[in-house]
Protein backbone atom coordinates (compact mmCIF):
# COMPACT_ATOMS: atom_id res chain seq x y z
CA UNK A 1 0.00 0.00 0.00
CA UNK A 2 1.28 3.40 -0.88
CA UNK A 3 1.80 5.58 2.15
CA UNK A 4 1.02 9.23 1.66
CA UNK A 5 3.68 10.29 4.07
CA UNK A 6 5.08 8.62 7.13
CA UNK A 7 2.72 9.45 9.95
CA UNK A 8 3.85 10.16 13.45
CA UNK A 9 2.10 8.49 16.31
CA UNK A 10 0.33 11.72 17.16
CA UNK A 11 -0.90 12.21 13.62
CA UNK A 12 -2.11 8.68 13.50
CA UNK A 13 -4.05 9.11 16.70
CA UNK A 14 -5.58 12.37 15.61
CA UNK A 15 -6.80 10.71 12.43
CA UNK A 16 -8.10 7.80 14.46
CA UNK A 17 -10.19 10.17 16.55
CA UNK A 18 -11.38 12.01 13.50
CA UNK A 19 -12.53 8.80 11.94
CA UNK A 20 -14.47 7.91 15.06
CA UNK A 21 -16.23 11.26 15.16
CA UNK A 22 -16.99 11.04 11.45
CA UNK A 23 -18.04 7.41 11.53
CA UNK A 24 -20.55 8.12 14.24
CA UNK A 25 -22.62 10.16 11.79
CA UNK A 26 -21.96 7.87 8.83
CA UNK A 27 -23.34 4.94 10.79
CA UNK A 28 -26.58 6.71 11.64
CA UNK A 29 -29.63 5.83 9.62
CA UNK A 30 -30.34 8.39 6.96
CA UNK A 31 -33.44 10.34 7.98
CA UNK A 32 -36.46 9.58 5.84
CA UNK A 33 -36.85 13.23 4.96
CA UNK A 34 -33.89 12.98 2.59
CA UNK A 35 -35.23 9.94 0.84
CA UNK A 36 -38.61 11.65 0.62
CA UNK A 37 -36.97 14.73 -0.83
CA UNK A 38 -35.23 12.70 -3.52
CA UNK A 39 -38.45 10.96 -4.37
CA UNK A 40 -40.21 14.31 -4.57
CA UNK A 41 -37.58 15.71 -6.92
CA UNK A 42 -37.86 12.65 -9.05
CA UNK A 43 -41.64 12.80 -9.23
CA UNK A 44 -41.46 16.46 -10.09
CA UNK A 45 -39.15 15.75 -13.01
CA UNK A 46 -41.29 12.91 -14.24
CA UNK A 47 -44.23 15.28 -14.13
CA UNK A 48 -42.45 18.05 -16.00
CA UNK A 49 -41.29 15.79 -18.75
CA UNK A 50 -44.79 14.78 -19.67
CA UNK B 1 -38.73 4.22 -3.86
CA UNK B 2 -39.63 0.58 -3.78
CA UNK B 3 -37.30 -1.35 -5.98
CA UNK B 4 -36.10 -4.69 -4.78
CA UNK B 5 -34.77 -5.65 -8.17
CA UNK B 6 -31.08 -4.91 -8.10
CA UNK B 7 -29.54 -1.84 -9.73
CA UNK B 8 -31.76 1.20 -10.16
CA UNK B 9 -33.76 2.22 -13.17
CA UNK B 10 -30.78 3.69 -14.91
CA UNK B 11 -31.04 7.19 -13.46
CA UNK B 12 -27.53 8.13 -12.36
CA UNK B 13 -29.04 10.56 -9.88
CA UNK B 14 -30.22 7.61 -7.84
CA UNK B 15 -26.63 7.16 -6.80
CA UNK B 16 -26.89 10.28 -4.66
CA UNK B 17 -28.57 8.11 -2.04
CA UNK B 18 -25.41 6.12 -1.52
CA UNK B 19 -23.52 9.22 -0.50
CA UNK B 20 -26.08 10.59 1.94
CA UNK B 21 -24.39 9.15 5.04
CA UNK B 22 -21.03 10.60 4.00
CA UNK B 23 -22.63 13.93 3.10
CA UNK B 24 -24.24 14.11 6.53
CA UNK B 25 -20.96 13.35 8.24
CA UNK B 26 -19.15 15.99 6.20
CA UNK B 27 -21.92 18.53 6.83
CA UNK B 28 -21.79 17.72 10.52
CA UNK B 29 -18.06 18.35 10.64
CA UNK B 30 -18.50 21.71 8.94
CA UNK B 31 -21.50 22.96 10.89
CA UNK B 32 -21.04 21.01 14.15
CA UNK B 33 -24.76 21.21 14.63
CA UNK B 34 -27.07 18.48 13.51
CA UNK B 35 -30.00 20.70 12.55
CA UNK B 36 -27.74 22.94 10.46
CA UNK B 37 -26.06 19.87 8.99
CA UNK B 38 -29.36 18.43 7.86
CA UNK B 39 -30.41 21.74 6.32
CA UNK B 40 -27.12 21.83 4.49
CA UNK B 41 -27.54 18.30 3.18
CA UNK B 42 -31.06 19.12 2.08
CA UNK B 43 -29.92 22.19 0.13
CA UNK B 44 -27.11 20.14 -1.39
CA UNK B 45 -29.49 17.43 -2.57
CA UNK B 46 -31.72 19.96 -4.29
CA UNK B 47 -28.78 21.73 -5.96
CA UNK B 48 -27.18 18.49 -7.04
CA UNK B 49 -30.44 17.27 -8.47
CA UNK B 50 -31.14 20.45 -10.42
CA UNK B 51 -27.60 20.75 -11.70
CA UNK B 52 -26.98 17.14 -12.43
CA UNK B 53 -26.45 17.90 -16.11
CA UNK B 54 -23.22 19.63 -15.03
CA UNK B 55 -21.91 16.43 -13.52
CA UNK B 56 -19.73 14.47 -15.91
CA UNK B 57 -20.73 10.88 -15.72
CA UNK B 58 -17.91 8.55 -14.88
CA UNK B 59 -16.16 11.18 -12.78
CA UNK B 60 -16.15 11.28 -9.03
CA UNK B 61 -19.71 11.77 -7.80
CA UNK B 62 -18.71 11.89 -4.16
CA UNK B 63 -16.21 14.69 -4.78
CA UNK B 64 -18.81 16.56 -6.82
CA UNK B 65 -21.45 16.28 -4.10
CA UNK B 66 -18.98 17.31 -1.41
CA UNK B 67 -18.00 20.29 -3.52
CA UNK B 68 -21.61 21.47 -3.77
CA UNK B 69 -22.04 20.89 -0.06
CA UNK B 70 -19.04 22.96 0.92
CA UNK B 71 -19.88 25.75 -1.53
CA UNK B 72 -23.34 25.92 -0.04
CA UNK B 73 -21.89 25.98 3.44
CA UNK B 74 -19.45 28.78 2.67
CA UNK B 75 -21.95 30.96 0.88
CA UNK B 76 -24.44 30.75 3.72
CA UNK B 77 -21.61 31.31 6.14
CA UNK B 78 -20.57 34.49 4.40
CA UNK B 79 -24.09 35.79 4.86
CA UNK B 80 -23.96 35.09 8.58
CA UNK B 81 -20.42 36.31 9.04
CA UNK B 82 -20.92 38.65 11.95
CA UNK B 83 -22.95 36.25 13.99
CA UNK B 84 -20.39 33.54 13.45
CA UNK B 85 -17.51 35.71 14.58
CA UNK B 86 -19.27 36.29 17.89
CA UNK B 87 -20.01 32.65 18.42
CA UNK B 88 -16.42 31.72 17.71
CA UNK B 89 -15.14 34.36 20.08
CA UNK B 90 -17.39 33.16 22.87
CA UNK B 91 -16.43 29.61 22.22
CA UNK B 92 -12.73 30.32 22.24
CA UNK B 93 -13.14 31.99 25.62
CA UNK B 94 -14.83 29.01 27.17
CA UNK B 95 -12.21 26.70 25.77
CA UNK B 96 -9.12 28.43 27.03
CA UNK B 97 -8.85 25.99 29.89
CA UNK B 98 -6.81 22.95 29.33
CA UNK B 99 -9.14 19.95 29.06
CA UNK B 100 -8.70 17.61 31.96
CA UNK B 101 -7.12 14.46 30.72
CA UNK B 102 -4.76 11.88 31.94
CA UNK B 103 -3.08 11.25 28.65
CA UNK B 104 -6.35 10.11 27.29
CA UNK B 105 -8.85 12.19 25.51
CA UNK B 106 -12.57 12.12 25.86
CA UNK B 107 -14.39 12.44 22.60
CA UNK B 108 -16.04 15.61 23.82
CA UNK B 109 -12.64 17.25 24.35
CA UNK B 110 -11.51 16.21 20.94
CA UNK B 111 -14.63 17.63 19.37
CA UNK B 112 -14.18 20.92 21.21
CA UNK B 113 -10.64 21.19 19.99
CA UNK B 114 -11.73 20.24 16.50
CA UNK B 115 -14.33 23.00 16.59
CA UNK B 116 -11.59 25.57 17.12
CA UNK B 117 -9.89 24.88 13.83
CA UNK B 118 -10.61 27.13 10.90
CA UNK B 119 -13.23 25.91 8.45
CA UNK B 120 -10.57 25.21 5.86
CA UNK B 121 -8.43 23.21 8.25
CA UNK B 122 -11.37 21.24 9.54
CA UNK B 123 -12.57 20.41 6.10
CA UNK B 124 -9.16 19.31 4.83
CA UNK B 125 -8.62 17.14 7.86
CA UNK B 126 -12.03 15.51 7.58
CA UNK B 127 -11.75 14.86 3.87
CA UNK B 128 -8.33 13.24 4.02
CA UNK B 129 -8.12 12.08 7.61
CA UNK B 130 -11.61 10.69 8.04
CA UNK B 131 -13.48 10.19 4.80
CA UNK B 132 -10.62 8.65 2.90
CA UNK B 133 -10.18 11.21 0.13
CA UNK B 134 -6.80 11.29 -1.53
CA UNK B 135 -4.98 14.63 -1.38
CA UNK B 136 -5.85 15.03 -5.05
CA UNK B 137 -9.57 14.41 -4.52
CA UNK B 138 -9.62 16.79 -1.59
CA UNK B 139 -7.86 19.42 -3.68
CA UNK B 140 -10.41 18.95 -6.45
CA UNK B 141 -13.29 19.19 -4.01
CA UNK B 142 -11.97 22.38 -2.41
CA UNK B 143 -10.70 23.85 -5.69
CA UNK B 144 -7.22 24.47 -4.36
CA UNK B 145 -3.76 23.07 -5.06
CA UNK B 146 -2.71 19.74 -3.60
CA UNK B 147 0.07 21.52 -1.68
CA UNK B 148 -2.52 23.78 -0.07
CA UNK B 149 -4.46 20.78 1.20
CA UNK B 150 -1.30 19.26 2.59
CA UNK B 151 -0.30 22.38 4.43
CA UNK B 152 -3.81 22.90 5.82
CA UNK B 153 -3.73 19.38 7.18
CA UNK B 154 -0.34 19.85 8.74
CA UNK B 155 -1.37 23.07 10.36
CA UNK B 156 -4.63 21.55 11.55
CA UNK B 157 -2.81 18.66 13.21
CA UNK B 158 -0.38 20.97 14.91
CA UNK B 159 -3.16 23.20 16.05
CA UNK B 160 -5.12 20.27 17.50
CA UNK B 161 -2.08 19.03 19.35
CA UNK B 162 -1.46 22.56 20.61
CA UNK B 163 -5.02 23.12 21.79
CA UNK B 164 -5.07 19.83 23.60
CA UNK B 165 -1.52 20.27 24.81
CA UNK B 166 -0.60 16.90 23.52
CA UNK B 167 2.85 15.67 22.90
CA UNK B 168 4.17 12.90 20.79
CA UNK B 169 4.59 10.59 23.74
CA UNK B 170 1.11 11.07 25.12
CA UNK B 171 -1.55 8.58 24.31
CA UNK B 172 -4.58 10.00 22.63
CA UNK B 173 -7.45 7.66 22.55
CA UNK B 174 -11.13 7.73 23.13
CA UNK B 175 -12.22 5.63 25.98
CA UNK B 176 -15.78 6.78 26.43
CA UNK B 177 -18.44 4.16 26.42
CA UNK B 178 -19.83 6.13 23.48
CA UNK B 179 -16.73 5.20 21.56
CA UNK B 180 -17.16 1.57 22.34
CA UNK B 181 -20.67 1.84 20.98
CA UNK B 182 -19.39 3.54 17.85
CA UNK B 183 -16.71 0.97 17.33
CA UNK B 184 -19.02 -1.95 17.84
CA UNK B 185 -21.63 -0.35 15.60
CA UNK B 186 -19.09 -0.14 12.81
CA UNK B 187 -18.50 -3.87 13.07
CA UNK B 188 -22.06 -4.63 12.18
CA UNK B 189 -22.96 -5.26 8.57
CA UNK B 190 -23.95 -2.12 6.76
CA UNK B 191 -27.60 -1.47 6.45
CA UNK B 192 -28.70 -0.77 2.94
CA UNK B 193 -30.50 2.47 2.56
CA UNK B 194 -32.70 2.42 -0.50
Amino acid sequence: MEQKEPKSNLEWQIDENLRKVYQRTVEEDVPDKFLDLLKQLKDQDAHNEQ
Amino acid sequence: MSNDSGPAQGDPRDEIIEYLPAMRAFAMSLTRNSAAADDLVQDTIVKAWKNFDKFKEGTNLRAWLFMILRNTFYSSRRKAKREVADVDGAMAATLSEKPAHDGRLAMADFEKAFAQLSDEQREALILVGASGFSYEEAAETCKVAVGTIKSRINRARHRLAEIMELHEDEALELTDSATTAVVSASMQPRKSIA
